[in-house]
């Protein structure tokens, strides 16, 4: 690894050394090792090709690599070869040794490891051909693509460091904020507060010291953004918030990593400790005057620690209990200092801007929104995983043209944004560009950027459960309208999807939805009735059929539904009686068989087996 | 449900040398992180890797060294999910339960566990053998429905799946005895 | 030395303030009654029961905060009975109707509030969770033998790790300053929750305006009400011709 650098032009030297040391005509390997390729076996994709690297000999004909999330998820565990470009989906160890004669020493492409484009049903080899990838804007996501997140020296090849060295050596802090008001850069981590303001406040503010903090705490369920960015870029993090600490004026940040991200923990904790052995943290980083050091800090899990005064509260060793603002953290934070705090997005963001100008940047995305912003697509969609796009880009093109659409032939019904502070749109909104206005006009928020498609096999009553019961766990239970009104809100809900609920209930659901949200004093409060109000503005009529009709549409509310057997369909396989856990199944083989609709459990064990497609299930029509 | 801020006393019952060396390992957190009680949180994370989980009388002793009111050590203790005042189970089946588990049939893997093991989330097995949990979400929500069984990832879960997860880990635990 | 003063309006009214006082203190110096439960004075303000809530901002931006937490800041508007605000505190003390019933504080304010309705599960909870037994504990005994555990609908108050505590000096401040505990209300019915109230005015005027109507005490609201109902013992009587 690279010693201390002690000047720009140390930097310059090593990354050229670097390049050069590498110049040469090899094969780089590249195993995607972020969380859903993990989930899927990539450690032992990993080993069996460092296995066989070495009993082959090949070390000196080809780089191997570990990288963090590539993005694309469904495709799990992603292998990509370079410099050809060439994209594995679905890779087993027992592919390796092919891989490795056919691919790397022959030049063939393995058409059954490869991407089959759904509409040609032709394979598409090439990383840049297949759509989920063209049609992304991948700023940031691709330098993940690059380099091994436990090597400094991938980190320097990619250029990095260099946009702290040109700040530290051309620019003084104050034209550094401008830059980054110019960018029109807003946080990312679900509020949008524009970040050149909040540090041009910050470094006004007389307090001293100064700190700045990463929100690495991302609690949104279904968002794995910063997780991506963390595990597989930390130094591109550490990077910004050197600038930023620059800029506004700090000598101390942190990095609040949440408890239930280990790995992130143990990738930004490495990446601090080669900064600083790098001399790019601590006292005079590259050669100049300016110090500068950061502490990796660890959540215990507490969603509302990702809200700012709770987070500060939780590093100051406290409970995470919200305080009332004013006075801003940018103003008196921890240790009532002022205290920059931004996502781990908006951070890893900020050396590109440096590096290719504010108006680059803001040529990017719409008029209210520059740039691009990750969002994580996930549930009932084709291609889940990270994708990267500019502001402005409409839902249709994230969910279809990068998406792939719904899997199963089923048809979309809508798709929750910002996490639980978010709310649902449905298909009438397809069009809608994602941008921070446009989503709050519509009733939810951009949040952190998750983004669960939902079909028509989704209860939009039972995923407000869903949220309002998360917010009512979450809640730090200080103000009694966030503390007593998730648990109603959430009873309520429960009546309604257990078939008890009453025209009543959903008027004074509506009703006490307005005032949580209006009377809290938090984020978590403020937005914790938007889950409710917004599936009740779009999505009234599912609501009405569970209290009227006892039927849940979408076939999930346990209560409302019966798994049944079609007759004309059942071929009397036995199938389906092997495997109900309940016993509630009964038929003589090569017979009709029959659900016990009082035994059934409704686990789905048979619906999943049945080969004929004959069971199905059913709500409503009086029990 | 278990509540978190509940504590097992019957489990809790430390024989005399067993406090001595409890304070010892406590003592050597405390001097990692320098006895700031602003690193709490990292003090009582690292009390509870070390010990398993988070005792009562070293949460009484943390909070006698630190200076600390008492009822403080208990309210952070209870406040944050990852702290447990509970001994651990020999394995940890912990169910995720983001969003994107959720639409994927999350619930349903979730209510397996649950009767396979014949307990409810929060609490673990009457031999202390599996512990079952649920976590707001891991962040590996493109594979959802999620499973982590001592930390390591099953993804893609059904209920179907579940009864085989848990008879090879019955099978491994045979095979460790033996 | 000069302290700094501020200038604000309170429901219109041009007032002026010393720098550092909250909107609460204010409303209280011009003897504007905003309705607290969990703010008392002598003890630090927390801002739990959110019922001292008021709208602040210019027409159109405004927002809702609780006056017992937030300073008052120059220039700075501030409305303690809009429509908007007395329709979440009714929600909250609806709320807090079902779930502390035998609360006399409980059910004055929502007497006084005009709540007719308790539609929510109804339990019959002891503890509101307003903290103040906490802060009089910690700041007027100096003590802190008692504090908030859990999070959530597992939020509670007691003793450090649930047991007898050596701390507490037995002094029954906690006992003293509890609302839920001060006063056992006599009034609700197993079946109605609601008490039939001991104090009975709402200001009615806020369920056709949008706004408060008078300088009266908000509380008296007997303006718009039709001819023959209930008028409060202090025989305000100012009808609508």
């Amino acid at each position: 690894m690279t010693g201390r650098i002690s000047s720009p032009d140390e930097l310059k030297q090593a990354r050229t050394s670097l390049e050069q040391a590498r110049e040469s005509a090899r094969d780089i390997i590249t195993v995607c090792t972020g969380p859903g390729c993990v989930a899927s076996g990539a450690g032992e994709v990993a080993d069996a090709f460092r296995a066989q690297i070495k009993e082959q000999g090949l070390e000196d004909r080809v780089t191997f690599r570990c990288t963090g999330c590539h993005g694309f998820c469904a495709l799990a565990p992603v292998v990509t070869i370079d410099p050809a470009g060439i994209c594995y989906g679905g890779v087993k160890p027992a592919d390796v040794p092919t891989i490795l004669e056919r691919t790397v020493g022959a030049g063939e492409i393995i058409d059954r490891l490869v991407y089959t484009h759904p509409d040609t049903g032709q394979p598409v080899p090439y990383e840049k051909d297949i759509p989920f990838y063209k049609h992304q804007d991948r700023l940031l996501l691709e330098e993940n693509r690059r380099i091994d997140p436990e090597s400094i020296d991938d980190f320097f090849v990619l250029g990095g460091y260099e946009a702290l060295a040109r700040v530290l050596t051309d620019m003084d802090p104050e034209a550094v904020v401008q830059e980054i008001l110019d960018s029109g850069l807003r946080g990312r981590g679900g509020a949008g507060f524009p970040t050149g303001r909040k540090w041009s406040i910050c470094r006004q503010n007389p307090g001293e010291p100064k700190y700045i903090v990463c929100n690495a705490d991302e609690g949104d369920p279904g968002a794995f953004m910063d997780r991506g960015i963390l595990e597989g870029n930390p130094h591109r993090v550490i990077e910004g918030m050197c600038i930023g600490a620059y800029a506004i004026g700090a000598s101390e940040g942190f990095v609040y990593v949440r408890h239930e991200y280990p790995i992130a923990v143990r990738n930004i904790t490495r990446a601090v400790e080669q900064a600083r052995e790098a001399g790019l943290l601590g006292e005079g980083i590259l050669g100049s005057g300016f110090a500068f050091d950061l502490k990796v800090v660890m959540g215990a899990g507490a969603f509302v620690c990702g809200e700012e005064t709770a987070l500060i509260a939780s590093l100051e060793g406290r409970t995470g209990e919200p305080k009332q603002r004013p006075p801003f953290p940018a103003q008196s934070g921890y240790r009532n200092k002022p205290t920059v705090i931004n996502n781990v997005e908006t951070w890893a963001s900020v050396p590109h801007i440096i590096t290719r100008g504010a108006g680059w940047f803001s040529s990017i995305g719409s008029e209210g929104s520059k740039g691009t912003k990750i969002f994580s697509l996930v549930g009932k969609v084709e291609n889940t995983g990270l994708v990267e796009v500019p502001m402005g880009t409409t839902i249709r093109q994230l969910v279809y043209d990068i998406g792939g659409g719904i899997p199963n032939g089923k048809e979309f019904k809508g798709i929750q944004t910002g996490g639980p502070a978010g709310g649902c749109l449905p298909a009438e909104l397809m069009d809608l560009p994602i941008d921070f206005e446009a989503l709050a006009e519509a009733g939810t928020i951009m949040g952190s950027g998750g983004m669960i498609v939902m079909d028509e096999s989704t209860c939009m009553v039972d995923i407000a459960r869903y949220f309002t019961r998360f917010l009512e766990q979450e809640s730090c239970g200080k103000c009694y309208s966030c503390r007593k009104g998730t648990q109603r809100m959430r009873e309520i809900l429960d009546d309604i999807c257990e078939g008890r609920g009453t025209l009543e209930q959903l008027e004074l659901l509506e009703e006490l939805g307005h005032t949580v949200n209006e009377a809290s004093m938090c984020g978590l409060g403020q937005n914790a009735a938007n889950p409710v109000l917004s599936t009740l503005r779009y999505f009234r009529d599912e609501y009405e059929a569970h209290i009227t009709e006892r039927r849940c549409p979408a076939g999930v509310c346990t209560t409302l539904i019966r798994y049944q057997i079609q007759e004309s369909l059942c071929d009397g396989c036995h199938a389906c009686f092997k495997v109900c856990p309940a016993d509630a199944i009964s038929g003589e083989k090569d017979a009709v068989h029959v659900i016990d609709p009082d035994v059934c459990i409704k686990c789905g064990a048979c619906l999943e087996v049945c080969p004929q497609g004959a069971i199905s299930v059913v709500s409503g029509g009086g029990e | 449900m278990s509540s978190a801020s509940s504590t097992d006393r019957t489990a809790v019952s430390n024989p005399a040398a067993d406090i001595e060396d409890m304070k010892a390992k406590v003592d050597a957190v405390l001097e990692d992180h320098r006895h700031d009680r602003g690193e709490l949180i990292a003090i009582l994370l690292d009390t509870q890797d070390i010990l398993g989980y988070l005792p009562v009388p070293a949460m009484k002793y943390i909070a006698e060294r630190l200076n600390i009111p008492p009822i403080d050590i208990f309210g952070t203790a209870t406040f944050y999910r990852s702290f447990k005042l509970n001994p651990p189970g020999r394995h940890t089946c912990t169910i995720c339960m983001g969003t994107a588990c959720h639409v994927r049939g999350g619930p349903q893997v979730l209510k397996e566990f649950e009767r396979q093991l014949g307990i409810c989330a929060g609490q673990t097995t009457p031999d202390r053998e599996y512990e079952l949990e649920t976590v707001a979400c891991v962040g590996a929500c493109a594979m959802g429905p999620l499973v982590l069984i001592d930390g390591e990832y099953h993804g893609n879960m059904s209920s179907r799946k579940v009864p085989r997860l848990l008879r090879r880990l019955d099978r491994e635990r045979a095979e460790e005895t033996q | 030395m000069s302290v700094k003063t501020i200038s604000l309006t309170l429901n219109g009214l041009p007032v002026e303030v010393y720098e550092g006082t909250t909107i609460l203190e204010a409303a209280k110096l011009y003897g504007i009654n905003i309705p607290t439960l969990c703010s008392v004075e002598g003890l630090s303000s927390y801002g739990a029961c959110r019922l001292c809530i008021v709208e602040i901002g210019p027409p159109g931006k405004t927002k809702v905060v609780s006056s017992c937490t937030y300073p008052c800041e120059e220039g700075m508007q501030v409305r303690t009975h809009s429509a908007r605000i007395i329709k979440a505190r009714k929600m909250i003390l609806e709320l807090m109707v079902c779930s502390t019933p035998a609360s006399k504080v409980v059910q004055d304010l929502a007497s006084a509030h005009g709540v007719t309705t308790a539609r929510f599960r109804r339990e019959n909870e002891d503890c509101l969770l307003c903290g103040l037994c906490v802060r009089m504990c910690e700041e007027q005994m100096m003590a802190r033998a008692i504090g908030f555990v859990g999070r959530g609908p597992d939020r509670r108050i007691t003793t450090a790790f649930d047991e007898l505590s050596d701390i507490c000096r037995h002094c029954g401040g906690c006992m003293y300053i509890c609302p839920a505990c001060q006063l056992r209300c006599q009034g609700p019915s197993a079946e109605t929750t609601i008490c039939s109230g001991c104090l009975n005015f709402s200001p009615s005027c806020a369920e056709v305006y949008d706004d408060q109507q008078c300088w009266m005490p908000p509380e008296c609201g007997t303006c718009v009400r039709p001819e023959g109902d209930y008028l409060p013992a202090t025989g305000h009587i100012c009808r609508e011709e």
